[in-house]
């Protein structure tokens, strides 16, 4: 029977938040890209929030962007609402969150898809994934990637893929008991890739995650609620976003409390929750719980908050972050009923669970390329993970990956000194995961260094290094190194003697009185004084653009955190740039415990920092290892 | 696990000879050294910069002499020798401190080697370098890799069984307050919109204030010795009135011992501690084995000999002035293959057993004493130094490695406390105070061999409710 057969470069399998970037980086990379996605105009579609960054999330955003991905430019063209959270903690905790319109984000992410050279985007159900064996592999089982084949028979040739399937494999959509086997919206679930990867040998999990219900802006009495405003002075996401170009108008979102009666309504009927029937097999997040768990779990509590949020600018759909449900029909109406503000709502769509395939992430390296078959990347919620902030850097860096893999570069993998997007890779590929995995601040171990607001001075110079990056951006990069660290010295260098005017300045600000002289990086690490109030202080001050202005500020003011920080980094990396072999088979080191050759041999690390972050794998084991390597090395 | 930072060990074996030797290797060993050491006489009349600098100018391969200070306090006169790299066993910087040896001293110098910024070894750690900077055969590399597992094993088992149960207990509990702190804070930063930090500087002061000075009496207690149980675990086995308890009243009654109590004593196994110049000795008296008609006392014979089989020495006390019976020969037979003392008491009276009979059923040669007259007691004492300095009872060492890590953890975690009520006080940001409170949290979790794995992010889900 005849059918379609075409070749490609690289294939990307779903349009979500990762497919979108692993397919622009391979195509911007130079290769011929095809993506793949049940439905074009499901193109990053945001089914849940309808926001992108918040806390830690906002830090994967600005990493993204520095590295040359794309969703921190389309967020600063589609938000209608933005807000820097944690502004009056510690600079590392600052992080961005942008309230999106999601049809224009959509639409916006479309177009820059549809407009880049040699990607194509195709509308099919991947339904088998092609590989082949290697001729000369150490070890048999391992595969090659051949290409895919769609449902409706088309085999794609190609050399690489990267799976972004999302919450799209054999996905069921639950509330009461109702069960629809479709993906978010309605939209067609792909029933049929999971077993040609079982099939593979590729180990999937069963895991659940909900949304609230989307509601009538027109049912709603906001009077009853306060209104949530965004931030006078607008951050943009991307570095390369002129701030100007994103000072405008912005809509509001409202807030507003659950109370006794709508927790009494929830626990009167528990027993028709799927979550508490069984009638959910998969794990579900902890931090993004249905308000059935949360009542259930904190009896205690008597309120919780709700979030109106709306959905567009042209739609009357509002989101109520903080009531994601499963419970039947009936019971939302009434329980949402309950709300201040919500007395006669309208609901448009229900809230659900959704439950779908996703993968034991152990089977991947840190690269995103899975251990056992050659040419096969993956990211995503597809990887066991949440959020599409967590989705797009993992998408990316796959799809760098490969097309680093074709180019016969070596792959780039971000340690967890560098970056928030190195955390939560090394986290998947290393620790049992359980949930879907989100990014939380304190997950990071040298968050002091991994601020948002230096995403650019760490990963600009990677993001250049892999071609997405352009040389203007990288120039200034290189310049602003400079610029921060010459201002740093002049004011190490410069020394104020005890005059009145400095004395005077003192006393307006609350700062106590100088007894001898001081320098001005003295000065501006006194918690009450900062970088910009001190100028009147420092008539030869050169003139700095903001960012730099910043990196000075927090440089100097918390300058002994960061030191210490820098140190253990110092330190980890050295562990990090010890190589282990590749598809190395841990029972041959002889005198290592047999739950550390069987972790070993199922995790593979890289390195040997990698290795003693295995659970399972002492430190005993870690010394061994070094001295069998150095063994090695010897021989 | 970091391959080039500086670490510090006690090189001797406690208790072997009058020489301590601290062996400090790594990049800044010299330097670390040279902060707590004062050439010549403490109070002699150098130059102070001369003082502070001799050992960085030092040539590979000199000794030096002076005294060692934690702080402003002379502890022993020492000898330091500085091997520059890659001329020393490590192959690295190494400066050992040759001290007079006991292992209070020794054990002190190393203390303040770890405040001057090195590190406490790990098991095998100096040996692993030899190897891995080339020092060390190919062919040995199999040894250093059993000594590393050996040693490890050793250290585990023995430090966590070293904790008093109460020390333990106070510890988690410290551990959850710490615990419950960051997470508060950390999902105040993870959830801003939902958990709020209004004024928890303040609370989290008062709360930081109370742990400080908890941890500070654990410090101080840990000076006296009282934090973990370092003692040779000594279990007094025998007959009701052998002679047992008279015999533990001479020893704790003798002036040269020092007894300190133990809290947490049973109702049948009394604890005490003595000191016998230096030798820490644990002594457990067990009930009584009594003779074998009663079923209940069968018990008691079992219950005995179970102590002692946890025990590094026994003192099996007989009374000489009545026939050996059954529960005897059961009690020589199972201290045949083990460290012990067997001490035939009441000398003074009738003797109807025999040194050369307890030599033939048990294997060691018995020491006639009477507690009563207070006689034998300078031999036993004798006799269990020998064995100690004979390397016959060969534990120590890593015991009181194992109290020096616990000390060690306990004043970084109290300095990590200090630094957070320093951050709260100078009013930075709360994402701050959860450093160094996690600091703290990991530096306990040694002494408890836990480490930190999953349980912030665990506690905050617990604790708090998050999310959107």
């Amino acid at each position: 029977m005849p059918f379609v057969e075409e070749t490609y470069d690289i294939a990307v399998v779903g349009a979500g938040h990762a497919g979108c970037e692993a397919a622009l980086a391979a195509a911007r990379l130079g290769f011929e890209t095809i993506m793949f996605t049940v439905s074009v105009d499901s193109i990053a579609m945001m089914p849940c929030n309808p926001n992108i960054g918040g806390s830690s999330k906002g830090h994967l955003v600005r990493e993204l962007d520095a590295l040359g991905g794309e969703m921190g430019k389309n967020i600063d063209k589609t938000f209608i609402q933005s807000k820097m959270l944690n502004e009056s903690k510690g600079p590392a905790v600052h992080s961005l969150r942008a309230q999106a319109d999601k049809q224009d984000y959509t639409r916006s992410m479309r177009k820059v898809l549809e407009n880049t050279d040699r990607l194509t985007i195709r509308q099919a159900e991947v339904s088998e994934i092609l590989t082949e064996e290697i001729p000369d592999a150490k070890k048999t089982e391992k595969r090659r990637i051949t290409g895919v084949r769609t449902y409706s028979g088309a085999v794609y040739h190609c050399r690489a893929v990267v799976l972004a399937t999302g919450v799209y494999l054999r996905s069921r959509c639950i509330y009461g008991d109702v069960s629809n086997p479709t993906g978010p919206n309605g939209l067609q679930a792909a029933n049929h890739l999971s077993d040609s990867l079982r099939a593979n040998g590729i180990e999937l999990f069963r895991f659940k995650t909900g949304t609230p219900a989307r509601v009538d802006r027109r049912s709603i009495d906001f009077s009853k609620m306060e209104e949530q405003t965004g931030d006078e002075h607008i951050v943009p996401f991307s570095f390369s976003t002129d701030p100007a170009a994103v000072q405008k108008k912005q809509v509001s979102c409202w807030l507003t409390y659950t109370n006794e009666k709508t927790h009494e309504i929830i626990r009167a009927n528990l027993d028709r929750s799927p979550l508490f029937s069984g009638a959910i097999e998969g794990t579900g997040p902890r931090y993004c719980p249905s308000i059935e768990d949360k009542v259930v779990k904190f009896p205690d509590k008597k309120r919780h908050q709700i979030f109106v949020e709306p959905e567009g600018n042209y739609t009357n759909e509002m989101y109520l972050s903080g009531m994601s449900s499963s419970l039947p029909e009936d019971v939302q109406f009434a329980m949402y009923r309950t709300i201040p503000g919500l007395e006669n709502v309208k609901i448009v769509r229900n809230a659900y669970a959704i439950e779908y395939d996703c993968i034991n992430p152990r089977q991947l390296n840190a690269t995103l390329e899975f251990k056992n078959i050659e040419g096969l990347f993956s990211g995503g919620q597809f990887n066991g993970s949440s959020g599409y902030e967590e989705a797009a850097v993992q998408g990316f860096m796959a799809g760098v990956n490969a097309a680093r893999k074709l180019q016969g570069k070596e792959a780039i993998v971000l340690d967890r000194s560098q970056a928030y997007i190195g955390v939560l890779i090394d986290d998947l590929v290393t620790k049992e995961n359980h949930e879907p995995y989100r990014m939380m601040t304190s997950r990071a171990e040298y968050r002091l260094l991994l601020r948002q607001d230096n995403a650019d001075l760490r990963l600009r110079k990677i993001g250049y290094e892999i071609g997405l990056v352009s040389e203007e951006q990288y120039r200034y990069v290189l310049w602003k190194e400079e610029a921060i660290d010459r201002e740093i010295q002049r004011l190490e260098k410069t020394t104020l003697g005890v005059n009145d005017t400095v004395q005077d300045f003192l006393l307006r600000h609350e700062s106590t009185p100088l007894k001898s002289g001081i320098t001005l990086a003295e000065l501006v690490r006194r918690p009450e004084l900062d970088y910009d109030s001190l100028s009147e202080l420092d008539p030869d001050r050169p003139e700095l653009p903001d960012d730099v202005r910043v990196q000075v500020n927090i440089n100097l003011k918390y300058e002994g955190y960061i030191k210490r920080q820098k140190q253990q980094a110092v330190q980890f990396k050295k562990l990090e740039s010890r190589r282990l072999p590749k598809d190395f088979d841990y029972s041959a080191v002889k005198s290592l415990r047999l739950e550390a050759v069987q972790k070993l041999n199922l995790y593979q690390p890289l390195n040997i920092g990698q290795a003693s972050r295995i659970s399972g794998v002492s430190p005993a084991d870690i010394s061994v290892l070094l001295v069998y390597l150095e063994h090695q090395n010897r021989t | 696990m970091n391959q080039t930072d500086t670490i510090a060990a006690i090189a001797t074996a406690a208790g072997n000879s009058g020489i301590g030797i601290v062996r400090v290797s790594g990049e800044e060993a010299i330097s670390v050294v040279s902060r707590i050491f004062r050439p010549g006489k403490p109070d002699g009349r150098r130059d102070h910069e001369i003082k502070e600098n001799v050992l960085l100018t030092a040539e590979s391969h000199t000794i030096h002499y002076g005294f060692l200070f934690d702080g402003d306090e002379p502890i022993d006169e020492v000898l330091v020798m500085v091997m520059r790299k890659p001329k020393s066993f490590t192959a690295e910087d190494t400066v050992e401190i040759d001290c007079h040896g006991g292992m209070l001293v020794t054990r002190r110098i190393l203390e303040a080697v770890l405040k001057a910024g090195a590190r406490l070894a790990e098991p095998g750690e100096f040996t692993k370098r030899a190897f891995l900077n080339g020092r060390i055969d190919l062919s040995q590399a199999e040894a250093v890799i059993d000594l590393i597992n050996a040693k490890n094993d050793y250290a585990l088992k023995s430090s966590v069984g070293q904790l008093r149960g109460s020390l333990s207990k106070k510890i988690r509990n410290l551990r959850e307050r710490i615990l419950y702190e960051i997470a508060y804070i950390e999902s105040a930063l993870d959830d801003p919109e939902h958990i709020s930090l209004e004024g928890y500087p303040e609370r989290l002061l008062k709360t930081i204030c109370g742990m400080e000075k908890e941890l500070s009496d654990l410090i101080r207690s840990s000076k006296n010795g009282r934090v973990v149980a370092e003692g040779i675990k000594t279990v007094i086995i025998g007959k009701p009135n052998a002679g047992k308890s008279s015999l533990m009243n001479v020893l704790v009654g003798d002036e040269r011992a020092i007894v300190t109590d133990i809290a947490g004593t049973t109702r049948d196994i009394l604890e005490e501690r003595i000191s016998l110049e230096g030798i820490s000795l644990n002594i457990v008296d067990t009930a009584g084995i009594h003779n074998t008609e009663d079923k209940v006392e069968q018990i008691g014979v079992s219950r005995a000999l179970e102590a002692a089989s946890g025990a590094d020495l026994i003192i099996y006390v007989v009374d000489a002035s009545i026939s050996l019976d059954e529960n005897d020969f059961r009690i020589m037979e199972f201290i045949k293959d083990k460290k012990a003392v067997v001490l035939l008491n009441k000398s003074d009276l009738e003797q109807t057993v025999s040194p050369d009979e307890i030599f033939r059923l048990s294997g060691h040669r018995a020491i006639s004493v009477s507690a009563k007259e207070e006689t034998g007691i300078d031999e036993l004492e004798k006799r269990i130094r020998s064995m100690f300095y004979d390397g016959e009872i060969d534990f120590n060492d890593q015991i009181l490695i194992t109290s020096v890590r616990h000390a060690n953890a306990l004043r970084e975690a109290h300095e990590s406390i200090l630094m957070v009520r320093d951050s709260i006080e100078n009013g930075m940001p709360e994402d701050f105070f959860s450093i160094d409170l996690m600091n703290a949290y990991e530096k306990l979790g040694l002494i408890i061999g836990e480490s930190v794995e999953d349980d912030l992010v665990n506690e905050i889900f617990s604790r708090f409710c998050m999310g959107k």
